[in-house]
């Protein structure tokens, strides 16, 4: 399947889960869309029957708040099945309301509280190289999550460590919970802060499949320092009325006319709208 | 090279005395148990924030110098790398004061406790027995911050000899655990014969009318404070009780039945730690009178451990007073 094809049906599916959900952050799922798309389908090469392969590569959301989009990814490499997707921030189920390891075991490490997971996915890291594994990690951070020193203390770490095994993507969107992030803390400059910390920095256009291949391609040739990918993105991308908008960074409940119009933007099938809105598609 | 030659030369001592871990405190213990246990146990590695030297883990940096991670003064994110290098499958022992894990508790919580991590968090300096540093540094919080995250184990060794055995059950022990050491010099309360295990609580003495539960510096003073009950005709039993989560209830619900009463002692607020512990045992199966010895809901202050243990109610004395009033609500029940 084309990437391009894969990104739209994770939003579709990113959406409808959060639909039925009745909460959960649209904005910052949409952002990541072809990140991640890229992540699962190119980069990783996780085989789902070995997930546990000491030697796989990692991939830690440490902006948990989006995990629909990662949820939806791994529903179309096979990670999850279709049907486990209506079970989305739901008692008894196993999609938790940010990802947790217990009862998703593909999932790296449990995220959720911003800042966490970088220094996780540094461990991660470090313990594959301890340990003289070939592995890579990689872990998306939000653009508002970088304002916890924890961020900075981890990347320095890294830097001192020269974990040029890890790779670092920053999902650009340029807003956060309340506003944008230039209203709440300024982050710029952002490369220069990046590359004065030690890092090898690359900006891209997040939407932007050739550019994504090109940068995780110069990532994996780095040597001796981690690499952060800065990719410029728009929250709540391919969904006309979410596009740009911190209203919808959530966690918000849709309307069934919402996700109708959300999807129509995605070109779904007339035909499936119904079925995902009741629920019969996943 | 000429200026930094200089400056050695110009202190007029020559090198500073550092008053790091040494002699018979329970973080030298640590540090040297963990060198032995270590060696046919490559998975283990050592975390620090720039205070080996305080925790007793200069030990192990000398002598596995590639197992060492000198994480800089960033204790958030050692304690969240710590959870990441558990999930390649190595057994990290993050080690900092008991303080500054609380500062990163919420690291230990999601990523190392939630995550199921086999992630040991060793704290050395906690309560009053940090002494002079003051209130800043004397944790008295940590037994019940830590407690009350689920699957957390709880350990806190009396003596030297306990120490090295508690370093060796838990690395044995697959899951997450908070231990505490302690910075002073600890008395050896316990006998060549005597065997830690995780866990369960321990009767070092025998006695009928009172049982003391003590952890960590506690337990020595419990024992000089059956040995004032004892010359007043007081036969007091003492429990060590070096696991506080998961408590021994089957123990304490023995105690309870046979004494009748129950005093907890320990280098902490008495809200929260081992009193709360051993209450919330009890009181479900077998309530009996208790007193609670321990720091009352204020912070320390500089001074030296035995002053502070002195003027915060901690010694013998103290927990002798509360076997007293402990036996009397007994007896008027
Ligand atoms: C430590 C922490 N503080 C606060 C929150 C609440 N929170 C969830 S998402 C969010 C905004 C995140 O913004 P950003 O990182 O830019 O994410 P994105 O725009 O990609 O959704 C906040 C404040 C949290 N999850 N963790
Ligand atoms: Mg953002």
């Amino acid at each position: 399947m084309e990437l391009k094809t894969i990104a739209c049906r994770v939003r579709r599916s990113a959406l409808q889960m959060i639909y039925h959900a009745g909460s959960g952050h649209p904005g910052g799922s949409l952002s990541p869309a072809e990140i991640l798309t890229w992540l699962y389908a190119r980069e990783l090469g996780l085989d789902p029957a070995r997930i546990d392969a000491p030697d796989r590569n990692r991939f830690v959301l440490s902006k948990g708040h989006g995990c629909p989009a990662l949820y939806a990814v791994a529903r179309h490499v096979g990670l999850l099945d279709p049907g486990q997707l209506s079970g989305f921030r739901k008692i008894d189920r196993d999609l938790q309301g940010h990802p947790n390891i217990g009862t998703t075991p593909w999932v790296e490490t449990s995220t959720g509280s911003l800042g966490q997971g970088f220094s996780a996915a540094i461990g991660i890291a470090l313990g594959l190289r301890h340990q003289q594994i070939a592995a890579r990690t990689y872990v998306l951070l939000g653009d508002g999550e970088l304002q916890e020193g924890e961020i900075w203390e981890g990347a320095m770490f890294a830097a001192h460590y020269h974990l040029d095994n890890l790779c670092a993507i920053i999902d650009y969107n340029k807003m956060q919970s309340d506003d944008l992030n230039a209203n709440i803390m300024m982050l710029e400059p952002l490369r220069e802060k990046w590359s004065a910390f030690g890092w090898q920095v690359i900006e891209i256009d997040g939407h932007d499949f050739g550019q994504i291949e090109k940068a995780f391609g110069e990532a994996r040739e780095t040597r001796g320092k981690p690499t952060v990918i800065v990719a410029n993105t728009i929250k709540g991308q391919g969904i006309s009325y979410m596009a740009g908008n911190p209203l919808w960074h959530g966690s918000v409940k849709l309307k069934p006319e919402e996700l109708v119009r959300a999807l129509r933007d995605l070109q779904t099938p007339e035909i499936d709208i119904e079925g995902y809105v009741n629920g019969s598609i996943w | 090279m000429a200026a930094s030659g200089n400056r050695n030369e110009a202190s007029a001592g020559g090198a500073p005395s550092l008053i790091g871990s040494s002699g018979d405190s329970l973080r030298e213990a640590f540090g040297k148990a963990l060198v032995d246990l270590a060696r046919n146990r490559p998975e283990v590695v050592v975390l620090d924030a720039d205070i080996a030297g305080g925790t007793g883990v200069h030990h192990f940096r000398k002598a596995y110098p590639e197992r060492f991670y000198q994480c800089g003064i960033a204790e958030q994110n050692m304690m969240a790398v710590a959870g990441g290098m558990a999930a390649t499958g190595l057994v990290p022992f993050v080690t900092t004061f008991a303080v500054f894990c609380l500062r990163a508790i919420e690291q230990a919580r999601l990523s190392i406790a939630y995550c199921r991590r086999n992630v040991k968090i060793v704290a050395s300096h906690p309560g009053l027995d940090v002494g002079p540093d003051g209130a800043s540094a004397q944790a008295l919080e940590d037994l019940a911050a830590f407690r009350a995250i689920p699957g957390m184990v709880v350990v806190s060794p009396a003596d030297p000899l306990e120490m090295a055995q508690a370093t060796a059950a838990i690395m044995n022990y697959r899951g997450p655990v908070y231990m505490r050491t302690g910075r002073s010099p600890a008395r050896r309360v316990l006998g060549d014969d005597y065997r830690f295990e995780l866990g369960r609580g321990r009767v070092l003495r025998d006695g009928s009318d009172v049982t003391l539960v003590a952890c960590g510096v506690e337990v020595a003073r419990a024992l000089d404070a059956a040995q004032l009950l004892d010359a007043q005709g007081i036969s007091a039993r003492v429990v060590n009780m070096a696991t506080i989560k998961p408590i021994d209830t089957e123990l304490l619900v023995r105690c309870a039945e046979e004494t009748g009463c129950i005093v907890t002692a320990e280098d902490h607020n008495i809200f929260g730690g081992l009193g709360s512990a051993v209450a919330e045992a009890l009181v479900q199966t077998s309530p009996c009178p208790m007193e609670f010895v321990g720091v009352q809901d204020v912070f320390g202050e500089s001074g030296e451990p035995d002053e502070l243990a002195e003027k915060y109610g901690l010694t013998g004395i103290f927990i002798a007073d509360a076997a007293q009033t402990a036996i009397k609500r007994k007896i008027a029940r």
